[in-house]
């Protein structure tokens, strides 16, 4: 498919595709699940075509193994799936927490827990994606929340991911996976594209997870000239297994702060109306979409009523909410689940901000309607 | 080949990280040296350029030998080192894939991973040593604990059965599938070059001592014993021919037990990059 500038109709997964594509995946391996699909399906068509390489392993923990490793040997990898594979993979995304490994994971979320429901939507791994694998660890996940935003969100999960050597998330849902509308495709160049920065030092001066000023260690592949070692036992700056505090605490630091450092960066928010508002309604995903039209109708009641919706939701902007909701009464926190970002919500607000949860956990999407009765009622409250 | 023990030092030497302090983690007596000697060798015979070979591991004490070698090393997460080895070779064949595993590692936890790169006979040297048991927690029976055998999970003897891991690969596609033991160290060298040669999946089973928990629990004696023992019950293909059924009972066969050419996973998938481009003739 060559439509770049062109505009054309894609469904959310597909999109997903063409933005990896665009980022340069050089890699994919994965496993079939619905609501996911069409992205393996999508791989294995267009991969062999470019040179890339398609792997459809046996399950979903050997997925994201291969994709670790394809990492490793230096391919910009991925790997897409729903809520039980990625439950299967939550280990191994710890190994590449753990192991610095840039690697992207789309979830395109249905309900649970367990097999739940295949074909429905649901918003309930928003928890999972922050704190899916044990340990401590600061996790990076993107939303988006139409089909030319799945494009650009897997962009952008790749530059993330490859500028911090780090596993990122985006987490779509089957609303969004499966739904058709117009897109326009990036032409080439026009949407910046990120790899991994590469040593530039002779072999015998390189560490592979070297303490930079960047905190972000340059990354070498294997076959390169520099034989290293990896392991997801705690490691000092070789890689080579430690037990000294000093160093356990340095590598778990560095974790965190190779990325809370450039928070600003990764935080990516939109809003509306929220200049004069008094009550806010946080979403993020599918949400979002009826979100806007809520607040439209509401601003027709004369409601002073705004959106924030979060298209970088890990790490959690909680300076930048907090600074949105100075002036606001009441914020409510729509999500497809019984309540998840809704805690983020109530950390972040201050004692004059009311959170009000309003939640929807059976399947279907939230419509425009239920989030202006939760306004009506915000008003009357 | 015949080397002198100066010759042979200087060539572990040159595969071992200078850097990684030793001494190891394994116990005094243990098998994993004598695999870890015994592949190096082979590296060596086969003039393999270091900056090629990527040593991948899961988790046990075998895993832990990656670390020690001076190679691309990757010590991954318990029973999935077959799954990651595959995403490396498939993303970049030219590199030669060896995994280090265990007997749990690889047919526990690992089994359907192990299962699946014998039938995609994808290019990777697995070399498994097998020592009856889970050692780096501290006794556990194993899919390889033979029955009435002792372990701290079979106070009372294991009931379960046994996997063989040659039988299990050659039912799944591995197209080399051999058994060495750290008794027999030269035709274990030659077995693991044997192994890295061959063009697809190729497995080398080392049956090997575990006498801090296997021995102690089963009254088998110190490592000396145990090897000996190994030693005892070990039956080359070629001896076996000549043997009754009786005569085998209780013994293991040694040696390239299964061999055949079968196309290899990731020029299967080279050849359909190559047709979708265009380029093939």
């Amino acid at each position: 498919m060559n439509n770049n500038g062109k505009k054309v109709l894609l469904q959310g997964n597909e999109a997903c595709l063409h933005g990896a594509l665009y980022a340069g995946v050089e890699f994919f391996a994965g496993y079939p699940i619905t609501p996911s699909t069409e992205i393996a399906e999508g791989m294995a068509r267009e991969m062999p075509k470019k040179g890339g390489k398609f792997i459809q392993m046996e399950d979903e923990i050997g997925s994201i193994a291969a994709v670790v490793g394809a990492s490793n040997a230096g391919c910009k990898s991925m790997t897409a799936t729903s809520g039980p594979g990625y439950s299967l993979m939550v280990e191994n995304i710890g190994y590449a927490y753990m192991t610095e490994t840039p690697c992207v994971i789309i979830n395109v979320q249905r309900g649970g827990p367990s097999t739940g429901l295949p074909t429905k939507i649901s918003q309930s791994d928003t928890m999972q994606a922050r704190w899916g694998p044990h340990g401590d660890y600061t996790a990076i996940t993107v939303a988006p929340s139409t089909v030319e935003g799945c494009f650009v969100e897997v962009v952008r999960a790749f530059n993330l991911a490859e500028r911090f050597r780090t596993p990122v998330t985006v987490l779509a849902d089957e609303v969004l996976g499966h739904m058709r509308e117009m897109m326009r495709v990036p032409e080439p160049g026009e949407l910046e594209v990120i790899h991994r920065n590469k040593p530039d030092v002779p072999s015998e001066w390189y560490r592979h997870f070297e303490i930079t000023p960047s905190l972000v260690s340059p990354m070498a592949s294997f076959g390169e000239g520099y034989r290293y070692n990896i392991t997801g036992l705690t490691h000092d700056q070789d890689g080579f297994p430690t037990a000294k505090s000093q160093e356990i605490k340095d590598k778990l630091d560095k974790l965190q702060k190779k990325i809370m450092r450039y928070s600003d960066e990764i935080f990516k928010i939109r809003t509306d109306k929220m200049e004069d508002a008094h009550i806010a309604v946080i979403s993020y995903g599918t949400v979002s979409r009826s979100v806007l039209q809520a607040i439209k109708m509401a601003r027709e009641r004369r409601i002073k009523v705004g959106a924030i919706q979060l298209l970088t939701i890990w790490p959690f902007a909680d300076s930048k909410i907090r600074e949105m909701l100075k002036n606001v009464k009441r914020v409510i926190v729509a999500e497809l689940n019984m309540g998840q970002l809704v805690r983020e919500v109530e950390r972040v607000a201050s004692r004059h901000t009311e959170v009000l949860p309003l939640n929807r956990y059976d399947g279907e999407v939230m419509t425009p309607q239920q989030i202006l009765d939760r306004i009506r009622e915000a008003v009357k409250s | 080949m015949i080397t002198t023990q100066a010759t042979q030092s200087a060539i572990v030497h040159n595969y071992l990280r200078p850097k990684k302090s030793f001494p190891n983690v394994w116990c005094a007596g243990c098998g994993n040296g004598i695999v870890m000697g015994a592949l190096i060798r082979a590296i060596d015979s086969l003039g393999l350029d270091k900056n090629k070979v990527v040593v991948v591991s899961g988790i046990g004490c075998s895993s832990r030998m990656p670390v020690y070698l001076d190679f691309n090393t990757l010590h991954t997460t318990h029973g999935r080192a077959l799954a990651f080895g595959t995403g490396v070779k498939l993303a970049k064949p030219e590199l030669k894939v060896i995994v280090i595993t265990g007997d749990g590692d690889a047919l526990a936890i690992g089994g359907n991973h192990f299962i699946h790169a014998c039938r995609r006979n994808i290019d990777i040297t697995t070399i498994l040593i097998n020592n009856k048991i889970y050692g780096m927690t501290g006794g556990q029976f194993a899919p390889t604990t033979p029955g009435g055998s002792f372990a701290t999970t079979a106070p009372y003897g294991n009931y379960e059965k046994q996997f063989d891991a040659v039988k299990l690969a050659i039912g799944a596609g591995a197209s080399y599938v051999s058994r060495g033991t750290v008794y027999h160290v030269q035709p274990l060298e030659r077995l693991i070059a044997g192994a890295i040669s061959k063009r697809g999946f190729a497995l080398v089973d080392v049956i090997s001592n575990c006498h801090t928990y296997y021995g102690r629990f089963n009254k088998e004696g110190d490592a000396v014993a145990m090897i000996n023992d190994i030693k005892k019950q070990a039956v080359s293909v070629k001896a076996a021919e000549n043997m009754s059924p009786e005569k085998l009972k209780g013994k293991f066969l040694t040696g390239l037990i299964h061999e055949h050419d079968a196309t290899e996973f990731c020029e299967e998938y080279q050849k359909l990059v190559d047709r979708l481009s265009g380029k093939e003739r």
